[in-house]
């Protein structure tokens, strides 16, 4: 996984920068995959006994079609949104986060845990509360395997990866001993006090206040990313963390200071599901929303305009795939199933993208490592 | 490919030339590494072809070993053409090449990385590799333990694993690309043993070296190379000043140039003390090294690469943290600290490595203002307008031939040398450490690099150059300094350098004169 995700900056991680993209756009190569996508999904969609043209109608279309699918929808966005661009700040500075899932739990955790216990007080004390206490939990899940890496050079991927079933067992832990549901006996936290759930944001409508602040978070990733000194030097250090450092940027606090960013937006998507969607903790939070956020970032060129057009169409796609099963009778996998492949092929796409692009390159490379004076021409 | 894997210097069924290259030409862009170069080894025989980096000799064996393609000339092995697409092609007609970088397995075996090494066939025959390494020992003093795992050895005995690979697949002309750079005096000596014992066995072998020491006690015959011609072919006995003398040439002496901006009094604003520093592989690379240089004057380095000048200028860059030793900048320690510090001490770097300098897929406008991006901000935002105006000021000036909003990347080599060059000079460093400022340009970036180096010289700044380019250096310097093994081995005035004495030096041998 390491080596594949790092492939990726190369041929992603520049949109804000200047465009290096010379032989196809990024968001061609999107629509190219969900093409190519739809194409090999269409086999297991006859498989299951559907027409594969009305299950990506329902997949894609239908739930455009209702007031009430496409608020739904928005809701689906909301959680990646929030792993989406924890995701790709810490791929745009060349950290591989890949612990966003363990990160939305503790910060799920931190949120059912105020919001439980904050009998009495008002809302306007107990949401910050939580928002802040979520983003705190999950900056310092993510904080052990950053300092690893700054300081020993512990390899990211595996740590931050390994650490998100540690981050369930947790979860687990809990629920099965101190916070079970004392009635029912079910591994469930008690439920969150009124006052510490998400208002809903309109009259028959799950859509709820984590929407507003998932928007509001990648807006402002955006600007610091494109318009700040800081957001500068995050992306130089994820382009070149060599040149970076010799222009004076301190790399090592650039990437610790992307990976705590990255842990607490992560887990803001935690506190936004509990407060606004399950008003509790249970083991079954989150789908694997932390891992949906890799797929998003990297389907959004890491750029945040593109990170929010992908959890859009992420959660279009989840809608639809329980309208579908619904409507054709197919297994609601399938949902899970098209974004799989989607991710597959987009980044086969890009891999193609680098080799054919890269054959220039490859023969500037040979040329370079002929030991002879070579940079001439370029 | 037999059945077997054999350890052997196979019987040569032709005549006694092995391996036999005509009019090899490969240009790289503009810059010709090759042009037109015979070169053959016979069996039984020790060819080294010696030059100085950049002569193009690891090109030329690039090819005959099909790493590299020629634009023209013809490859022939016991007599018979054969075309070299890709290594493949090379083992399969009997040529090995021990490259400077290893292509080892580190964490496999010995024997492992052996069986690996045959073409053809899904089962590893471990025991048949354990023979081979038995074997290799016995006939050709290659000691190697055939169960220890790759990555425990130390490089000299990585380096009898490739010669075991090489041998394994039955070559009968072996390359080696700078054998001893890697290798401990006594590994030298253990490897020399092994190729006296090969060629003993038929085998014919290449031996590419920049020493002259080296080639002289080893070979048969020596070829030189330089600037990607083939100079002659001369004994193995022929004595080392001309030798010397073949590899350097006669540089163009006495370039005009305004006199010395240093008077003999002038300060010092560089002082390096006993700086000691280790290099990649965990060696000392820089090695008891103390040098100055003052205001208004241009010191410069001369040596083959790898005697310590990267390290020497990743330290100054603040790239590198030294084991031992002091960096002063007008009396202010900066050895060790972050590049920040350092440039803020007043050095203006410019390391050998410009793509790795800048960061390629930013702006030119974005890597001019990188180290400074404090003063290219307002209320928390990025000043673009200040930094395109910035862009577009030194563009003009340093007539860069790029739009601010280019990617570094896609800039010419020139055009990215000016840009580090112009993000380094506009900030008036009193000491600019620059590595190898015009290698790869064509000639109107040169000429443009050097005025721009000595404009700043006139204006008072220490300059510490370090060059391969003889030509440059006696062109730029007002004083040399030679470099080998990590210290300075001589000294002299430009006006006093001659090309043999540097030669020597260069090549670790004391001058006489």
């Amino acid at each position: 996984m390491s080596g594949l995700l790092g492939r990726l900056p190369g041929g992603l991680g520049t949109a804000g920068g200047a465009p290096r993209l010379t032989r196809w756009s990024t968001p061609v190569l999107v629509a190219v995959a969900v093409v190519i996508t739809f194409a090999i999904t269409s086999g297991p969609i006859l498989l299951a006994g559907a027409n594969p043209f009305a299950a990506y109608g329902e997949f894609l279309l239908v739930p455009l079609t209702s007031r009430f699918t496409i608020l739904e929808v928005l809701v689906a966005a909301t959680p990646i949104l929030f792993t989406g661009a924890a995701v790709a700040i810490a791929f745009r500075a060349g950290y591989w986060n890949i612990g966003a899932e363990g990160q939305l739990l503790l910060g799920a955790i931190a949120a059912a845990g105020i919001g439980a216990a904050a009998g009495g007080l008002p809302p306007f004390v107990v949401l910050p509360a939580m928002v802040v206490a979520g983003a705190l939990a999950g900056a310092a899940w993510a904080f052990v395997p950053a300092f690893l890496r700054v300081r020993f050079g512990i390899d990211e991927v595996v740590t931050t990866l390994l650490l998100n079933p540690v981050a369930l067992l947790v979860v687990n832990g809990l629920l099965h001993g101190p916070w079970r549901d004392p009635v029912t006996g079910f591994p469930e936290s008690p439920r969150i006090v009124a006052a510490a759930e998400f208002p809903t944001l309109l009259e028959r409508s799950r859509l709820h206040l984590g929407f507003v602040l998932a928007v509001v978070v990648v807006a402002v990733a955006w600007y610091v990313i494109a318009r700040t000194p800081t957001g500068l030097r995050l992306r130089a250090a994820g382009l070149s963390p060599h040149g970076a450092r010799f222009a004076g940027i301190d790399v090592s606090r650039t990437l610790l200071g992307a990976a705590l960013v990255s842990g607490a937006i992560a887990g803001l998507a935690g506190v936004s599901e509990v407060a606004g969607i399950q008003f509790r903790l249970t083991s079954g939070l989150s789908p694997g929303y932390g891992y949906t956020g890799i797929v998003v970032a990297t389907l959004g060129s890491l750029s945040m305009p593109g990170v929010g057009l992908a959890a859009l169409f992420l959660g279009d796609l989840a809608v639809g795939a329980s309208s579908a099963a619904r409507a054709l009778g197919i297994p609601s996998q399938l949902g899970a199933v098209v974004q799989g492949v989607l991710l597959l092929t987009t980044i086969g796409l890009i891999a193609l993208r680098r080799w054919r692009g890269g054959a220039a390159v490859r023969q500037r490379r040979d040329a370079a490592s002929a030991t002879t004076p070579t940079e001439g021409d370029r | 490919m037999t059945d077997d894997l054999r350890v052997t210097a196979a019987e040569p069924a032709g005549p006694d030339t092995v391996l036999e290259l005509r009019g090899i030409t490969k240009r790289f862009g503009d810059l010709v590494a090759n042009d037109g170069i015979d070169f053959d080894v016979g069996r039984g025989e020790i060819h080294a072809l010696l030059g100085e980096n950049g002569a193009g000799k690891t090109t030329v064996m690039r090819i005959a070993y099909g790493l590299n393609r020629a634009d023209a000339g013809e490859i022939r092995v016991e007599g018979r053409p054969v075309e070299m697409r890709s290594p493949r092609d090379a083992i399969e007609a009997g040529v090995g090449m021990v490259t400077q970088h290893f292509s080892l397995v580190r964490p496999m075996t010995v024997a492992e990385n052996l069986a690996l090494g045959r073409s053809g066939g899904f089962r590893l025959d471990l025991d048949a590799a354990r023979r081979a390494v038995a074997d290799a020992s016995a006939r050709f003093g290659i000691r190697v333990a055939a169960d220890a795992v790759v990555g425990d050895l130390s490089v000299g005995e990585q380096q009898r694993v490739e010669i075991l690979k090489a041998l394994a697949r039955d070559c009968r002309v072996l390359i080696l690309d700078e054998p001893t750079a890697v290798l401990v005096p006594q590994e030298v000596d253990a490897l020399f043993a092994t190729l006296r014992r090969l060629v003993g066995e038929g085998l014919g072998v290449v031996f590419i070296s920049h020493k002259l020491g080296e080639v002289r006690a080893i070979s048969d015959r020596v070829s030189v190379l330089r600037r990607g011609r083939m100079i002659g072919t001369v004994p193995g006995t022929t004595e080392e000043r001309e030798l010397a003398r073949m590899m350097v040439g006669r540089p163009t002496f006495g370039v005009e140039r305004a006199g010395s901006g240093a008077g003999a009094d002038a300060a010092r604003v560089l002082e390096i003390r006993d700086l000691r520093a280790l290099g990649p592989q965990g060696v000392a690379a820089v090695d008891g090294l103390s040098l100055s240089v003052a205001a208004g004057e241009v010191l410069g380095v001369a040596g083959v690469s790898g005697n310590g000048q990267t390290e020497l200028v990743d330290v100054l860059a603040g790239m590198r943290v030294p084991v031992s030793g002091s960096v002063q900048v007008d009396g202010t320690e900066i050895a060790g600290l972050p590049p920040a510090r350092v440039m803020a001490a007043g050095v203006g770097r410019i390391p050998e490595d410009r793509h790795a300098s800048l960061i390629p897929d930013l702006s030119v406008a974005y890597n001019l203002v990188l180290e400074r991006l404090a003063d290219f901000r307002v209320s928390g935002r990025l000043d673009e307008r200040a930094i395109r105006a910035h862009a577009d000021e030194l563009i003009e000036r340093f007539s860069i031939k790029a739009r601010p909003d280019d990617r570094v990347g896609s800039l010419s080599g020139g055009n990215i040398q000016k840009v580090l060059l112009a993000r380094v000079l506009a900030r008036d460093p009193r000491v600019i450490v620059v590595s190898q400022p015009t290698r790869g340009l064509d000639v109107g970036a040169t000429e443009y690099v050097r005025a721009q180096l000595l404009e700043r010289r006139a204006a008072g700044a220490a300059i510490l150059l370090v060059s391969e380019d003889l030509d440059e250096l006696l062109e730029l310097a007002d004083r040399l300094v030679v470099i080998y093994e990590g210290r300075i081995v001589g000294e002299m005035a430009v006006d006093d350098a001659d090309p043999e004495r540097l030669g020597m030096l260069m090549a670790g041998r004391e001058a006489a004169a």
